[in-house]
């Protein structure tokens, strides 16, 4: 292993890093999935999505990755996982329920992928 | 003066903090994991350290992105554990140890580590699940030390590299021995090891990349200084970065240490869960 330039967009497959451009994309929806962290926030939340994505000024896509609940393209939108996990908290959806569907698995397989990884 | 007694590494992956509320210490999936730390626990009871620095990564409850300090010591008289937003139970505020905090402060701004000094620090799993793993009931556990958070940057990038990490163990290592009081301090570096959560890579574990961790942080920690922010994203997965913490927590121990004590399993949650157990030399 060498000392490499750290270069923020050299691919890793699979792999957004979330830098200075993404933070900037996914305020809106970052700062939105943030107050997730308080209950009086996510229960006006689910009394009118809409709404509650106006107050915080999603763009369309954003809107449209929350309302189709889908991960990959909150990412793509400029989400941080570490917000967007509050996000799927919501809907009670586990990392592992987030990694299935943004690899095309169910739960289950997903699972068995984890457990793979120890053999 | 004070002294460094040894390091604790620990993952702090939110589910181990369900799995202590629903106690599933002997359930089949969690018992490898959880029998990670009784040999922990027991060498904690004995040597009874006065104060936990307690360096981990906040995950979106401390700060947000609209100010993200690199790297921010706790300097309250507690610190409360809130609502990230997914129902793990909360626990009763930690208590701090202001005045050592804001010696720590003013030793590593005078060493030229530019930090961020909080009076209010909400804290997440990174910080309470280890915690409650080395000393169960915490915060009501009646051999709980003091504590002081550290927490560095993982969230977006740039993050600090495993160069700066180490060197700013090495600066906190020489604020803490230079605190005039006779405590004794235990350094706690959590988080990791490898895991991904987000992108079509999401479940990335890559259990020879994390022994070789294991292993060099004991023995040739400088040789993880050269492993560039990218490579360790590629080699650890996207969140695996929070093998930073382990390397500061490496830095305040000084050259020699010896192992007391190691586990790895594969997996909790999405992640190869590492516990360890370094000893200074006297």
């Amino acid at each position: 292993m060498e000392i490499a330039e750290f270069d923020h967009h050299a691919a890793i497959p699979g792999t957004t890093l979330f830098d200075g451009e993404q933070a900037m994309k996914g305020y809106a929806l970052n700062k939105m999935c943030y107050s997730f962290n308080k209950k009086e926030n996510r229960d006006e939340y689910l009394a009118d999505p809409e709404a509650y994505f106006e107050k915080f000024g999603l763009n369309e896509e954003q809107k449209q990755a929350c309302r189709d609940k889908n991960v990959l393209a909150m990412i793509k939108a400029g989400g941080n996982i570490y917000y967007l996990a509050k996000f799927a908290g919501i809907y009670k959806l586990s990392v592992q329920d987030v990694g299935a569907q943004q690899t095309g698995m169910t739960t289950e397989e997903f699972k068995e992928k984890l457990r793979r990884a120890g053999d | 003066m004070a002294t460094i007694i040894g390091g604790l590494t620990s993952s702090h992956i939110p589910a181990v903090g369900n799995a202590i509320a629903n106690k599933l210490f002997d359930d089949p999936y969690w018992k490898p994991f959880f029998d990670g730390y009784p040999p922990i626990r027991e060498w904690l009871s004995r040597h009874k350290p006065d104060v936990a620095i307690n360096i981990y990564n906040d995950h979106g409850l401390g700060f947000f992105l609209d100010r993200m300090p690199t790297f921010a010591i706790g300097a309250a008289h507690e610190y409360k554990n809130e609502d990230e937003g997914w129902g793990i139970p909360q626990l009763d505020p930690f208590p701090g140890d202001p005045k050592l905090s804001w010696h720590i402060i003013g030793s590593m701004v005078a060493d030229e580590f530019d930090i961020t000094s909080c009076q209010e620090l909400a804290v997440d799993h990174g910080f309470v699940v280890p915690m409650q793993l080395f000393w169960p009931g915490a915060p009501h556990n009646p051999d709980m030390p003091r504590t002081v958070p550290i927490s560095a940057n993982t969230v977006q990038h740039p993050i600090p590299t495993l160069h700066r990490a180490f060197e700013f163990g090495k600066a906190l290592r020489r604020a803490i021995l230079s605190y005039p009081q006779d405590i004794k301090v235990v350094v706690l570096g959590t988080g990791g090891l490898s895991h991904q959560l987000d992108g079509e890579r999401a479940g990335f574990i890559n259990k020879e990349f994390d022994l070789m961790c294991l292993d060099k942080i004991v023995t040739a920690p400088e040789e993880l200084t050269k492993i560039s922010r990218h490579e360790l994203v590629r080699q650890a997965g996207a969140q695996g970065t929070e093998f930073l913490m382990w390397m500061m927590m490496r830095g305040t121990l000084g050259d020699k240490v010896t192992p007391l004590h190691k586990n790895y399993h594969i997996p909790i949650s999405n992640t190869g869960a590492g516990t360890m157990m370094l000893e200074c030399a006297a």
